[in-house]
């Protein structure tokens, strides 16, 4: 199998680089053959590594590819961890993945950067793969930041609008913000431990627990939660937790596909997985859990709201995407690891087709991604119609399709959770039911249903996408229907095994699985708990809001003016950050530059000492007149000086 | 092959192969005969490699003759697993630096060539000297061939440059020779070896670590002694801001290892908070300032002062960690992230000079706001650019990651602040490149001049193709450099933490 574990990563790697490379002497054709080839290849063997190793039971692989370096004794190695949780994620990756690809060659179809745009996308698949598939921290971080470059050059892979350069820098900067918490959690966990390797460190989990480390002067603090803190840190810029989240909406600056691969699908879902991942670590930390839960349950809620008010069709799936990963990371908090994890999958699936849908939506309008220019489009696109209301329904939590299995069961465990904050975070997550359904319908009537609001010339030539575009729609409606009937295997049963630690006092999933008795069991209670009604309730407000009486939209915005504003300027994170940090280190470094290199060290220090030289060479020179009497006049008095002395002294 | 005086060849064969240059005069010949040399002196230079025994801190390839017998000078050269490499970073650096000139020096070209062949041979020297007076020598007479490159094909502030940095180093590098005439007479040998093993008191040892300092920190440089860094870039030549960059920088990170560290521990022990303070300030305040930069040399040449802290800070943490834990665990890897940073930015600093010096001869600017969409004219260049741009903020599987990650690592042993503040270079770095990046390549074409730039020509792709796969190389696998430098690290580990009182 180790072959076919190695074959996984390289296979993209391979299409990226011979696309990348050679993109001129390929050809469009060459370039989206082989690296769709690469990903297809890297698909089928994720099913046989899924086969061998949850169908079959195979134990859990743990081997080194290569040693990186050696320094000290530590090792540093690149190797493959493959278990459950392992296996789980490449199907989804590489799944999506391939989607992305075949979609690609319909919406790129035009674009001059063809064969780079097919490149990027199969390094980013390499990238995620080899995060996924990292047994040790050293690699996670080489993943981690691999992703967000290929990130970065797809936000600005159109490269001459100010926008789009403005938003993959904004992006870049701001998850380095966590991978600068996430190595300096690498850097603590190597301190106490001495290993990069997971089963290593894991195995210490225990004694780190016990463990204190000073910080400020006399206070200690434990040094497991200061760990998992660091690591969150890190989370957050990846899974654009809030305060970290503002470079996902801007991010949508990329072509759709990559807003679907990228940006929704999986590399947002690095931090969910990295922390289900360490489930070893961090639950030992309640501290740790309470700020995991927390904090995304307020991006849930909050960034939930913020996509209520979007009219650019991209942003408002984006703050969705937030809104959801708030979900994952809230249900990581309540040590729901394979609720978090069961969310991603059926997530990425459902949201992937929602992007993917918009992005058939946006090349039939022309590069039209405002809401209020579009409308009645579900005569003129049927299958993007349907797969959006496929999505839209499993988006919105809706019994029957995927997401109302992992959001349920998320919102459950939370509700049973005693973690710190967990009283909070059930409102929240609760409430964010009600705004999910709000937006997703908003969204789904604003573009599908009324009269069409496009100009006529656009309207004329209206059309649905063409195959390559419609067959991944189709694909990924089947599981973003099916792949909620998993629930009781994945977020309920053993699935993961000994891939995800949680503690006896933790584990409300264990609590929710006595209770569960089959999928339509879980139906039957879902359609009598709130947040089913919650969901129904959302969806009635979009009807009525933005189909039936669209003018009582208008009203509301006028009535609730300041709130409208609050959330169209996105609380403010914006213009605070560009003003404090991006306008506050200009201005430190001007002051720096001219105050403290300029005038004090060169002017002052540097110069200055050149100047004293000067200064005193001109006042000695003054003594060298040339003139024999002064020098003859100079000994005289010296003469008698000396003369004076010895006389003194006598 | 293994007999041949392996290191001598490598000091001497670019400077008799300079003169030849000298005397060839300014004919077409005089461009081949360097680029032969330079070439002949790599492919002698990788013997060093291959036939490097790993395992041992001894020093190898020695050569031992007697100089000056009266006053025990003697002509000793050898290298070690922290030396050796840098060797071979001089010998490389000097190839691409021969051929980067070809067509752009229109000047007194056999002149050119020959002051680049030369200081190549007294960089050699430096790192192969195992004796203090012929250190010496090689130290000081680098700074002739430099002076010169600057003075003679620089800016147009190019004097006021030259004459900051050759009083600058000069300076620094006076008080060291006066410690070293003071090691002599308490020893009386000028071996550096000698010299690592002399007993010394603390008030001696504080005295020579900071003459030492003075010369070291300067060649480094540390801040607040920098500032004829920027100006010296900015007005040198590309060829010269690439030497100046890639190698003669790590004359002063050598310095540290082979002088201060092993000749006085116990000075170095008790200033550690100085050298530690003096790298955090240049990650931070310098990571700042080059922010603001308006031009590219001069952005590059602060990002050079940053990435050389993370090297003194490698360096010296070892004592940081004694001091808070008592033991050396982390300290290994501190100093080989110091070490591999050196290597690593000498590639890297030097990539992004020679582009800069690829748009520069095409616009004859080195203004930011000159530029800007280049990727629509140029997108190979482009390429080349924005990976060295992320080597150079430490993107992971370029060689800029390893040293930065290994340095973060140990810092964390020694204390968390130390730590905290090494790791916003992820931020500052990635910033100041990144929108260098977005300014002067992304964005539409700004000008006229921008989009009348040709792409790279095959001279050009050569060069920054090799540093491309270095830069890469070394991000990929840097564990046959690990190893290399592994016994000579320990040994001096060893070494340090034995009081010298």
């Amino acid at each position: 199998m180790e072959n076919v574990y190695l074959a996984i990563p390289l296979a993209p790697l391979a299409g990226a680089i011979v696309a990348g490379l050679f993109g001129k002497a390929i050809g469009r054709r060459g370039a989206h053959t082989v690296t769709i080839l690469g990903v297809a290849v890297a698909f089928a063997l994720s099913l046989v590594v899924f086969k061998h190793h949850v169908l079959d039971g195979a134990s859990v692989h743990n081997a080194a590819v290569y040693t990186w370096g050696v320094s000290e004794g530590l090792r540093m190695e690149v190797g493959f961890l493959i278990d459950n949780l392992t296996a789980l994620m490449l199907v989804v990756v590489t799944f999506v993945s391939l989607m992305v690809h075949i979609y690609t060659i319909g919406y790129m179809h035009d674009d001059p950067g063809y064969q780079r745009f097919f490149s990027y996308i199969a390094l980013f698949t390499f990238s995620m793969l080899m995060l996924v598939m990292s047994n040790n921290f050293l690699q996670l971080f080489f993943g981690w930041e691999a992703v967000g470059l290929v990130s970065y050059l797809l936000i600005g892979f159109w490269y001459t609008r100010e926008s789009a350069i403005f938003a993959n820098l904004k992006a870049f900067l701001v998850n380095r913000v966590g991978d600068f918490g996430f190595i300096l959690g690498i850097a603590a966990i190597v301190m106490a431990t001495h290993s990069l390797d997971y089963a290593t460190v894991f195995g210490q989990a225990d004694r780190l627990a016990g463990e204190t480390i000073s910080i400020f002067a006399g206070r200690e603090w434990s040094l497991i939660t200061v760990i998992c803190l660091l690591l969150f840190v890190g989370a957050m810029g990846k899974s654009a937790q809030m305060p970290l989240h503002v470079w996902l909406p801007d991010s949508m600056e990329g072509p759709t596909p990559i807003s679907a691969l990228i940006h929704a699908a999986t590399m947002v879902t690095a931090g969910v997985f990295m922390v289900a991942r360490m489930s070893p670590l961090f639950e030992y930390s309640e501290v740790a859990l309470g700020v995991v839960l927390v904090i995304g349950a307020l991006t849930a809620f909050f960034m939930g709201l913020v996509g209520v008010v979007q009219n650019d069709i991209k942003r408002v799936i984006a703050y969705s995407t937030l809104s959801q990963l708030g979900y994952m990371t809230a249900a990581l908090g309540a040590s729901a690891y394979a609720a978090g994890i069961f969310h991603l999958m059926t997530h990425a699936f459902f949201k992937a087709l929602l992007f993917l849908a918009a992005g058939s939506v946006i090349i039939a309008l022309h590069h039209e991604q405002d809401m209020r220019k579009m409308g009645g489009l579900r005569r003129y696109m049927p299958i993007t119609f349907w797969t959006s209301v496929v999505g839209s329904l499993a988006l919105a939590g809706i019994p029957g399709l995927a997401g109302f299995f992992s959001k349920d069961t998320i919102i459950e465990a939370i509700h049973l959770s005693e973690a710190p904050g967990a009283g909070l975070a059930y409102w929240l997550v609760l409430l964010s039911v009600f705004v999910t359904a709000l937006y997703t319908f908003r969204l789904l009537f604003l573009v599908f249903f009324g009269e069409p609001r496009m100009d006529a010339h656009t309207r004329e030539h209206l059309h649905e996408s063409p195959k390559v575009v419609t067959v991944p729609l189709v694909l990924l409606a089947i599981p973003s229907v099916i792949s909620g009937y998993l629930v009781g295997w994945v977020a309920f049963g053993d699935y993961f095994g000994g891939a995800i630690v949680v503690h006896e006092a933790h584990d409300v999933l264990g609590e929710l699985a006595r209770e569960y008795h089959g999928v339509w069991g879980f139906m039957l209670h879902g359609m009598m708990a709130p947040p089913f009604w919650l969901a129904l309730a959302g969806i009635a407000t979009a009807w009525v809001f933005f189909h039936w009486r669209p003018e009582l939209a208008e009203a509301a915005r006028l009535t609730l003016r300041p709130v409208y504003v609050v959330l169209e300027r996105k609380y403010g994170f914006d213009e605070l950050y560009l003003f404090l940090f991006a306008g506050g280190a200009r201005r430190v470094g001007r002051f720096l530059w001219q105050w403290g290199d300029a005038r004090l060290i060169d002017g002052l220090l540097v110069n200055g000492a050149a100047r004293t030289v000067g200064w005193v060479a001109a006042r000695v020179r003054g003594m060298q007149t040339g003139y024999l009497y002064h020098y003859a006049f100079a000994m005289i008095i010296g003469l008698i000086l000396l003369l004076a002395r010895y006389l003194y002294a006598a | 092959m293994v007999d041949w005086p392996l290191l001598s060849l490598l000091i001497w064969v670019p400077i008799v192969g300079g003169l030849c240059v000298l005397a060839a005069g300014d004919g077409p010949g005089a461009k081949r005969i360097a680029l032969g040399v330079a070439v002949a002196t790599l492919l002698l230079s990788i013997p060093l490699w291959t036939g490097f025994e790993r395992g041992t801190a001894e020093m190898q390839f020695t050569e031992f003759h007697p100089w000056i017998g009266a006053f025990n000078v003697n002509y000793h050269l050898g290298v070690d697993g922290i030396s050796m490499p840098l060797i071979l970073l001089t010998t490389f650096t000097t190839v691409l630096v021969v051929i980067a000139g070809w067509e752009v020096i229109q000047y007194r070209v056999a002149q050119y060539m020959a002051a680049f062949l030369i200081l190549e041979g007294f960089m050699n020297g430096v790192f192969a000297a195992l004796d203090a007076v012929l250190f010496y020598v090689f130290f000081e007479a680098m700074l002739i061939p430099m002076f010169l490159i600057i003075g003679v094909w620089g800016g147009p502030r190019r004097v006021y440059a030259t004459l900051k940095f050759f009083l600058y180093t000069f300076f620094g590098s006076v008080f060291m020779l006066v410690s070293l005439l003071y090691m002599y007479s308490q020893s009386g040998s000028f071996s550096i070896l000698d010299y690592q093993e002399l007993r010394l008191g603390l008030t001696e040892q504080i005295l020579i670590f900071l003459a030492f300092l003075g010369a070291f920190a300067i060649k480094v440089p540390m801040w607040p002694v920098h500032t004829w860094l920027p100006d010296a870039h900015v007005e040198a030549p590309t060829g010269g801001s690439v030497i100046l960059a890639a190698i003669m920088l790590k004359i002063g990170g050598y310095g540290f290892l082979r002088f201060s560290l092993p000749i006085t521990p116990d000075a170095s022990a008790e200033l550690t908070w100085l050298i530690v303070l003096m790298s955090l300030v240049a990650v931070v305040y310098i990571g700042f300032v080059a922010l603001v930069q308006q031009d590219m040399k001069k952005l590059i040449a602060y990002s050079s002062i940053a990435h050389m802290g993370f090297t003194t800070l490698g360096v010296f943490l070892i004592f940081a960690i004694l001091q808070a834990t008592g033991g050396t665990v982390g300290a290994a890897l501190g100093m080989q992230g110091g070490m591999v940073q050196m290597v690593s930015h000498g590639f890297i600093s030097g990539a992004l000079f020679l582009c800069v010096g690829v748009l520069y001869d095409r616009v004859h600017s080195r203004e930011i706001a000159a530029y800007g969409g280049v990727v629509n004219t140029m997108p190979v260049f482009a390429s080349f650019f924005v990976l060295f741009a992320l080597a150079n903020s430490g993107l992971p599987g370029t060689s800029g990651f390893v040293g930065e990650f290994m340095v973060i690592l140990s810092a964390l042993h020694a204390d968390f602040w130390i730590a905290l503040l090494a790791a916003t270079t992820l931020i500052l770095g990635a910033a100041y490149s990144l929108w260098l990046v977005k300014r002067v390549i992304f964005g539409k074409v700004a000008n006229e001049q921008v989009a009348a730039l040709q792409d790279l020509n095959a001279r050009e792709f050569v060069v920054l193709g090799a540093l491309a796969v270095a830069v890469l190389a070394l991000g990929l696998y840097p564990g046959p450099l690990l190893d290399v430098m592994g016994p000579s690290i320990d040994q001096l580990i060893q070494h340090v933490t034995v009081s010298k009182l």
